[in-house]
Order: structure tokens, then C-alpha cells, then sequence
């Protein structure tokens, strides 16, 4: 219970306020309000009974699947584009399927009503997809060492899908062993400076004065500091992960309602009670705020780490490929890292979703 | 509602009432420096499985006497004792139900009525009062509810029952009804003063509602305004149930409007 407040800077309205908090939770506040089965199934049996958008959509990809297969490669001075046919079939087989769904309407069961409600990104993917392929391939208006088209990403995948799959498997090591132990420390630290006194006055200030260096600051120290670049890249991105969740932890804590301690006191709560069983549920919604800002600073960190001193990792491959110039690789790699990264915070969500399955129906972020 | 408190299955609490001693209490706090003083003189005295009502106009510090009496703050002069022993910090023999249920959210009903077992450890061996309390406040069903789930007198209700559960000998009420809606009102002062009859605890209640004072409470003590002192205290000696309309209420009523200085409304 610090009485120490927080600076201005933590208490920015952002990291209470949804409207502030990035895509993922909005989405996940999208995901929360859908309407109720029922609602969903009045909405969608009778009326519009046909799948007009999915037939528009499907004729897209069979769009995309002609254009890729039918109209010539721009070829300039080198071999052509290697699976040029095979993304075209694939678009084919994207829009076969689609108009399956279209034809079998609402015999097409669990699969049908999850796809239905995406049929506008269908359309839209497909049309992306047409004109990525056609700046790229079909008339060379992106210029080819820089861009590539979506040919030569499979093709890279198909090529060089075990470097790249050893490059996610480090990422995710380093990034798991660094946010452990950032988060297991921030929330320790956390719960000290909300609960002791003399925790607040030692390292109140400590962390005010240090806590907003950014973390990849210290890699260049660390690297030397440190006996391994792994070593050195794990401390810093605990150390990332360390500071948004000890201020939210913290503020959690500090920020728990003084009544429930009374009523626990009153009821015979021993200190270690009072810590376990009532400030930390009640700062918990708080503390994974912290994790998920801790998180997207790991992420940074992370690349930062890799493509400065760490010789794996989804970051080196980047500056590797960039190195010579193979940018289909970058594009394939970075690819990955969003696959990665929005499955963390997706899992994070979850694993939040269930931990806080109190708050349903009252608090939403 | 009603006939969930007088048909419950067994009788939960066997403990004697609680006797408790205030003599010559004062409290101020420290406000930027100059004491505020809140409390002036106070005595204060309970006879075992007694029901006492504060009287006093909002803010006058009868919520700092009860805090006191619990023991969640020290006084700045005067004793308080609990069976002769002095009071120095909060037990589970003297529970508190504030004017919010304060129910713990991320706990279910259940949960929440057993904190005061768990606090203590005692969890384990005796894990049936838990549900002896639940069914004592008539919210058995809501047992693996959580807390927003249920309206204000379901909540109000369960934290009686956490109260219940640790067999206290006095209950220190503080405004427990002071945020329910008037019907549940009178129906769970109904419920409060069975409860008190059944289980034998002393009673200390604050209110600034003189019909509901006068309707609970065997002795009325009225309270000043700030710094509170004791402007009086009246016996109640009508019977249990009592009825609201009966004409000896009106009379007390009367006097107590007078002494809070309201009676020509009345």
C-alpha cells in the first residue's frame, strides 16, 4: 500500500482506456460484444438465405487464379518466377471452395458459419492477392530485387522452410526464457513496492530513473557484459518485459480497494493472506496489462537482440537475407514473425480469459 | 425471503453474546498537520447478546467508533475492552458487515463466505458451516454465483453469511442496509433482528435511519454531530417481533427526532 503515487506518465489514461489499447484488444472486445446464438441464428436463417458476397468472393479467386495462370509473366533478363502455376491453382481451389459453401448455403454446418461472417475478407484478400500479383509479376512496376510476388514466397517456404522454422524455434526460445523471468520479476517487484512501504522508498526511485530506458539501449553493454550474446539478449529482454508489468502490477496493488483488506482483517487474515489471497487476485486484471505491454516491448527487444549480436532467430534471418539482398526472404520471414507473434498474444488472451473468468460481464479490455 | 431465515435447516451459532466496554474514548485524525477531532468522550457499554443502535446524522463519526470497537484502528484516549480484555487489533470474534457487501469479485459466493475460515485454516474441518450459512440467508442456490451476478440485497446477504460463518459473539453493523432499496430494507431488518434472536451475538448497529434504530435495537444511543458525543440513550422494551405501527415506536421516534434536533417536521 505505497503511498507514493504513481508518476503522471504511468497513470496516462491509455493503458486503462480501450479505445487506446491496441488492435488485438480490440478485437477481443469485438469478440465479446458478437451477438448471442440465438440473435446470430434469426439473423442469418431465412431471410438471406443465399450467399451473394461468397459467390462474388469465389469469382474473385477464380479471378485471381486466371490472371495468375493465363497472362504471362513480365520477364525481365532472368528465369521466370518458379510456382507461378501453383499459386494460380491454388486461388482456383480457394475459390472452389468458397463456391461449395455458396451452393451447399446452410447445409454446410459448423464450417459454413464460421466463414460466412468473413466473406467481405475474402473478397478484399482476393483482390490484394490480384494486385500484389499483377505490380508484381505480371507487369514489373515494383521493382524485382526489392518486391516479389506471392509466387516467390511460397516458393522460399517450400526452399527454405528449415532455416526458417529453426529461426521461429529460437525466436520463441529466447523470447519465452527472457519474458519468464522479466514477468516473474516485474510481478515480484511489483507487488513489493505496492505492498511494503520500504520497498516503495528503495526502489521507487530506482525504477522511475531507469525504467524508461529503452531496454535496447543496454544491448551493446549487455553483449559485452554477459558471457554469451544469448545470455545477454535474455537479460534484456526480461528486463523489457520487467518494467511494464512491475508499474502495472504495482499499480494494481496499490490501487486494491482498502475495504477488502478490513474485511479480511476482520476475518482473522494473517499479512501473507492479506497479500496472496487479497491483493494479488484483485490486481490481477491489472498485472496483465502489464504483460501484454511487456510482451510488445520483448518483441522489439527481441529483433533488436537478434539482428544486432544473436546468431539465430527470426532477426538474423532478417539482416541475413538482407545481406544478400534477397528480400523474398525478408518478406517470408517477417511474414512468420506476425504469425508468431499475434499467436503469443492470442495465447496470452486465452490463458487471460481464463484466469479472469470472474470479470465476465464486468470489466472488458 | 423471509421464510428462508425462520425454517433453516440447523441453528449455526451457539456462542454467547459478546460484552464490550468503551470508557472514555476520544478520536481525532491527523488532517494536513491539526487534529480533526471525531470522537469526544465516548462511554459505551454492551451486555452480552445485547442489540445497540447508534444514532447519529451522517458524518459524525459513529463508522469510527465502530472501527474502533473492531479494531481495525487504534483510539487516540480511552479503553476499549472485549470481555475485559482490551481490544488492540481485529479478531474474528468481532465481525464487521460494512455499509458495502465488499465482496471479494473474483470469488464465488461460496468462496467469499468461506474467507473467514480459509483466513483462519480451519477451512478444511469445517467446510459445512459454509454451506449452513449459505442456507441460513436463503441464497443456497446462489452458492456458485459470482458476486456481480447477484442484486444488492443478494449481496448484502452474503456478507452477512461470511460474517455468520466465523460464530462471532458481536456483529458490528455499519449501515448494512444503508444502500438497499426501502422494501429489501424492511424485509432484511426483519431478517437481522431473527438472526440475532437465533444465534445469541451481541449487536452494535450504526444508522442514520431512525425508524429502522428504533424498530432493531433493544437501546438507542444518539450521537451528536462532530466531534460525536452522547446526546442520549433510550431502552426499547417492546417485544420481539415488533410491529412498525405500534404507537410506542412513534413516541420514540418523536423524542429521537428531537434530540437530533428535527422534530418540527414531524
Amino acid at each position: 500500500m505505497s503511498a507514493v503515487p504513481l508518476p503522471r506518465r504511468l497513470r496516462d489514461p491509455a493503458i486503462s482506456d480501450p479505445e487506446m489499447l491496441p488492435l488485438f484488444a480490440a478485437r477481443y472486445v469485438d469478440e465479446q460484444a458478437a451477438p448471442t446464438p440465438s440473435a446470430a441464428s434469426t439473423k442469418t436463417s431465412p431471410a438471406v438465405a443465399f450467399w451473394w458476397l461468397g459467390l462474388v468472393a469465389a469469382l474473385a479467386w477464380f479471378g485471381l487464379g486466371a490472371v495468375t495462370r493465363e497472362w504471362p509473366n513480365k520477364i525481365l533478363g532472368f528465369s521466370d518466377w518458379a510456382y507461378t502455376d501453383q499459386f494460380g491453382t491454388a486461388a482456383y481451389a480457394v475459390g472452389a471452395l468458397v463456391f461449395a459453401l455458396v451452393i451447399l448455403g446452410r447445409n454446410a454446418g459448423r464450417i459454413g458459419r464460421l466463414v460466412r461472417p468473413a466473406g467481405a475478407w475474402l473478397l478484399a484478400l482476393a483482390l490484394l492477392f490480384a494486385t500484389w500479383e499483377v505490380a508484381t509479376a505480371k507487369l514489373a512496376w515494383l521493382p524485382t530485387p526489392f518486391f516479389a510476388p506471392p509466387q516467390n514466397l511460397i516458393e522460399i517456404y517450400i526452399e527454405d522452410w528449415r532455416r526458417l522454422g529453426d529461426s521461429a524455434w529460437h525466436s520463441v526460445c529466447l523470447l519465452a526464457t527472457g519474458v519468464a523471468f522479466g514477468a516473474v520479476a516485474g510481478f515480484a517487484t511489483g507487488v513489493a513496492i505496492g505492498w511494503s512501504r520500504v520497498a516503495g522508498y528503495w526502489i521507487h526511485p530506482v525504477l522511475r530513473f531507469l525504467g524508461p530506458v529503452p531496454a535496447s539501449a543496454l544491448l551493446p553493454l549487455a553483449f559485452f557484459v554477459f558471457p554469451s550474446s544469448h545470455a545477454a539478449a535474455v537479460f534484456v529482454i526480461s528486463l523489457a518485459t520487467f518494467f511494464p508489468v512491475t508499474v502495472l502490477s504495482w499499480s494494481g496493488v496499490a490501487g486494491v480497494n482498502k475495504q477488502y483488506y478490513d474485511v479480511a482483517r476482520t476475518l482473522g487474515a494473517s499479512e501473507w493472506f492479506l497479500v496472496t489471497r487479497v491483493a494479488i487476485p484483485a490486481a490481477l486484471p491489472q498485472v496483465f496489462v502489464g504483460l501484454f505491454m511487456g510482451l510488445g516491448a520483448a518483441f522489439s527487444v527481441l529483433v533488436t537482440a537478434e539482428m544486432m549480436g544473436v546468431k539465430s532467430g527470426l532477426g538474423w534471418y532478417l539482416t541475413w537475407a538482407q545481406g544478400w539482398a534477397s528480400y523474398a526472404n525478408m518478406y517470408a520471414a517477417l511474414l512468420v514473425m506476425a504469425v508468431v507473434c499475434s499467436s503469443i498474444v492470442t495465447l496470452l488472451f486465452a490463458v487471460r480469459d481464463r484466469v479472469l473468468s470472474w470479470q465476465k460481464g464486468t470489466v472488458k479490455w | 425471503m423471509v421464510s428462508a431465515v425462520l425454517d433453516p435447516p440447523a441453528p449455526l451459532v451457539k456462542a454467547r453474546g459478546a460484552r464490550i466496554d468503551a470508557q472514555g474514548v476520544s478520536h481525532w485524525f491527523d488532517v494536513s498537520g491539526s487534529a480533526l477531532p471525531v470522537l469526544d468522550n465516548v462511554d459505551l457499554h454492551l451486555r452480552p447478546g445485547e442489540f445497540v443502535a447508534l444514532l447519529g446524522p451522517s458524518g459524525c463519526g459513529k463508522s469510527t467508533l465502530l472501527r474502533l470497537v473492531a479494531g481495525l484502528e487504534p483510539a487516540s484516549a480511552g479503553s476499549l475492552t472485549h470481555d475485559g480484555r482490551p481490544i488492540t487489533r481485529p479478531d474474528p470474534s468481532r465481525i464487521v458487515v460494512f455499509q458495502d457487501p465488499t465482496l471479494f469479485p473474483w470469488r464465488t459466493v461460496r468462496d467469499n463466505v468461506a474467507l473467514g475460515l480459509q483466513a483462519r485454516g480451519v477451512l478444511s474441518t469445517q467446510a459445512a458451516r459454509v454451506d449452513e450459512a449459505l442456507a441460513l440467508v436463503g441464497l443456497t442456490e446462489f452458492a456458485n454465483a459470482h458476486p456481480h451476478q447477484l442484486s444488492g440485497g443478494m449481496a448484502q446477504r452474503v456478507a452477512l453469511a461470511r460474517a455468520l460463518v466465523n460464530d462471532p459473539s458481536l456483529l458490528v453493523l455499519d449501515e448494512p442496509l444503508g444502500k438497499l432499496d426501502s422494501l429489501t430494507r424492511m424485509t432484511m431488518q426483519g431478517e437481522l433482528v431473527a438472526l440475532w434472536q437465533r444465534a445469541g451475538f451481541s449487536a452494535l448497529l450504526v444508522t442514520h435511519d431512525v425508524e429502522e434504530a428504533l424498530f432493531m435495537a433493544q437501546r438507542v444511543i444518539v450521537l451528536s454531530n462532530r466531534p460525536a458525543r452522547i446526546l442520549a440513550e433510550f431502552d426499547n422494551d417492546l417485544p420481539y417481533p415488533r410491529h412498525r405501527g405500534h404507537p410506542r415506536l412513534a413516541e420514540l421516534r418523536h423524542e429521537a427526532l428531537r434530540l437530533l434536533g428535527l422534530d418540527a417536521s414531524w
